[in-house]
């Protein structure tokens, strides 16, 4: 598709318009206002994010995209209570977050399964936690398990699984809580291209069925545009939103959708605000000069 | 394939013959300076005394004294002395220390009072037992929760980091002062060259573990409490036991001073004993059979590791 026919990657049709009316019509289910996170460093005060206002709708789906260094994985944690914000606060359904908790579940991009424990028991975990006795955690456990489409792993251990069952089992453990958020931190990053498609599809699956909020971090424009409601752009040193993009590619998703004008637009304007055309001081590249005689036998690549 | 290739496994024939040869190597040096009467063998076993009136059948002597003699009797015209080769009484043969291994067991004690060598045995392994029992009972939970807390590891570590540069055997005397003549110093002793690295290496195993599977944790809503139990421990229980397993190596290492200390006991006293009436096939016995039981034992625990622990990665 040529550029001139490339629409405005804002521009939406109308049963996109429609949707993301009734998104904001939503109750709110996550409130980051005002945040910002600073290091001491020996060099000195690093701001790793600054001024960070966000409304996450109930059951939106909303990813976060950043060149390396821009504060995404700070904020995710952040959100899930790992770290403390230095300025600002997050509410999760009006209450102040401030520590850890089942109700914000995390996917780590390593898994984190706990390597002692059967699948089975990994997904238990949080479920005796919240104080289920031993049965009930275990019949929800089994039906988490059938969902996930692993019943025959369920004794099995982790480190006897592929790395997409392992990301399976870390998000059903996730749900099992019955979390209102699913934060996710490059869930898929380990994970090979088909995998990580296959891995796309479930994520959406399970998010259509299940009454959750998914707050994603990704690296993968494609990744991010096929997946999400709206795009949260960051930008590096220190780490501010560029842009929130609305996704206008019309739900629900399927993979067809890769090469819609609408795709291909968001991609074009992600490319722009992520890789901006760069300056010529970049010290990050190669110094190599022609060390092939032009005589030689193959002289040129090309 | 190259037997020298830069951290490569070898193919399983030669790893078989070459780990057989890490044994085999060494007995057959001992066999060969043992059985070949022109090496070493600086001394010459008496068969036949001669002329020489101070030798006697069966005695030792020195190569160049016997030669001396032999030379002086046959200059003389008197009867020359004869002997075989043979090597200091210290170096028995392999042979002689292999029957050891049955008849240091049969022999009976010289008096009545001492004790035979499987009671000796006995003595020592309850020594090492109580002795790294009592240093694990107390140990091991210091080490997670200094490993844990960073309160407790303020708390230890210093004081233990200092306590653990001081030679065991130097608090024999003290030992003995306090807690007597009998097991119970030996046991001190013991406890005291374990205690101490194994509180530092426990408290750095624990915190070896991955502290994502704690922030996992944290977000599956357990508390303080459940992170301990649920998580630290079952995370560094493989870990924790390798170490107490090569702990256990270092308090045999101990064994030999531990009971040297107050009324010398077990397999020590043995040793010293046999050393005495110069029964140095017994004594070579005695030494292998420490190093025998302690790597049995360290076999076994490694055997029963890999069945405790099923989660691991076999590797």
């Amino acid at each position: 598709m040529s550029e001139s026919t490339l629409p405005d990657y804002r521009v939406q049709s109308d049963a996109v318009r429609d949707r993301f009316a009734r998104i904001k019509k939503r109750p709110v289910t996550m409130e980051v206002a005002g945040l910002s996170k600073t290091f001491q460093s020996r060099h000195g005060t690093v701001t790793a994010l600054k001024d960070i206002n966000l409304t996450i709708h109930k059951r939106e789906f909303v990813c976060v995209i950043g060149p390396s260094g821009c504060g995404k994985s700070t904020l995710i944690r952040i959100l899930a209570g790992l770290e403390q914000a230095t300025e600002g606060e997050v509410k999760l359904d009006g209450k102040v977050v401030d520590k850890p908790g089942p109700e914000r579940g995390m996917v780590f991009q390593g898994y984190t399964l706990f390597p002692w424990l059967t699948v089975k028991k990994n997904i238990m975990f949080g479920l005796i936690e919240s104080g289920y006795d031993k049965g009930t955690a275990e019949a929800e456990a089994r039906q988490w398990i059938e969902l996930i489409g692993l019943s025959r792993f369920e004794n099995s251990y982790p480190h006897q699984l592929s790395g997409g069952m392992k990301q399976r089992v870390a998000i059903a453990r996730a749900l099992a809580n019955k979390p209102k958020v699913l934060l996710m931190d490059e869930p898929f990053g380990a994970l090979d291209a088909q995998t990580r498609s296959k891995m796309q599809a479930y994520l959406m699956e399970i998010w259509k069925n299940i009454d959750v909020t998914v707050f994603f971090i990704t690296h993968d424009l494609d990744e991010a545009i096929y997946l999400a409601d709206r795009i949260l752009v960051l930008k590096a040193n220190p780490g501010e939103v560029q842009e929130v993009i609305e996704v206008a590619v019309p739900q629900p998703r399927h993979p067809e959708q890769f090469l819609s004008p609408e795709f291909i637009a968001t991609k074009k304007r992600l490319e722009e605000l992520i890789h901006p055309p760069k300056q010529d001081d970049d010290e990050d590249h190669l110094n190599l000069v022609r060390m092939v005689p032009v005589n030689d036998e193959v002289g040129s690549v090309f | 394939m190259s037997l020298f290739s830069v951290n490569k496994p070898l193919e399983p024939r030669s790893r078989q013959l070459v780990t057989i040869s890490s044994f085999v190597l060494p007995i057959l040096l001992w066999c060969l300076v043992s059985y070949v009467p022109f090496i070493w063998h600086p001394e010459v076993e008496i068969t036949s005394p001669g002329s020489v009136n101070y030798f006697r059948e069966g005695m030792l002597v020195n190569k160049t004294v016997f030669n001396a003699e032999s030379d002086k009797a046959s200059a003389a015209g008197k009867a020359t002395p004869e002997g075989i080769p043979a090597n200091p009484i210290y170096l028995p043969a392999p042979h002689e220390v292999l029957t050891a291994f049955y008849t240091s067991f049969t022999t009976e004690p010289k008096r009545s009072s001492e004790l035979w060598l499987h009671e000796s045995l006995w003595s020592s392994i309850q020594v090492i037992f109580y002795g790294f029992l009592l240093s694990s009972i107390i140990g091991i939970p210091l080490g997670v929760l200094a490993g844990t807390y960073d309160f407790f590891s303020r708390l230890f570590e210093p004081f233990i980091e200092f306590f653990r540069y001081l030679p065991a055997p130097a608090f024999g005397a003290l030992a003995v002062a306090v807690l007597g003549i009998y097991q119970a110093p030996k046991i001190a002793i013991i406890f005291i060259g374990t205690f101490f690295q194994q509180v530092l290496i426990v408290a750095n195993t624990t915190r070896k573990l991955d502290p994502a599977l704690l922030e996992a944790g944290q977000t599956l809503g357990a508390n303080n409490r459940s992170m301990l139990f649920r998580i630290v421990l079952p995370g560094i229980l493989p870990d924790l036991y390798r170490d107490t397993r090569i702990l256990l190596g270092w308090a045999w290492t101990y064994l030999i001073v531990a009971e040297l200390i107050g009324t010398s006991s077990g397999i020590t006293w043995f040793i010293t004993q046999q050393a005495r009436y110069k029964n140095f096939d017994n004594v070579f016995a005695a030494i292998m059979m420490i190093g025998i039981l302690g790597l049995t034992i360290d076999l076994l625990l490694a055997w029963f590791g890999r069945r405790l622990f099923p989660w691991q990665k076999a590797n």
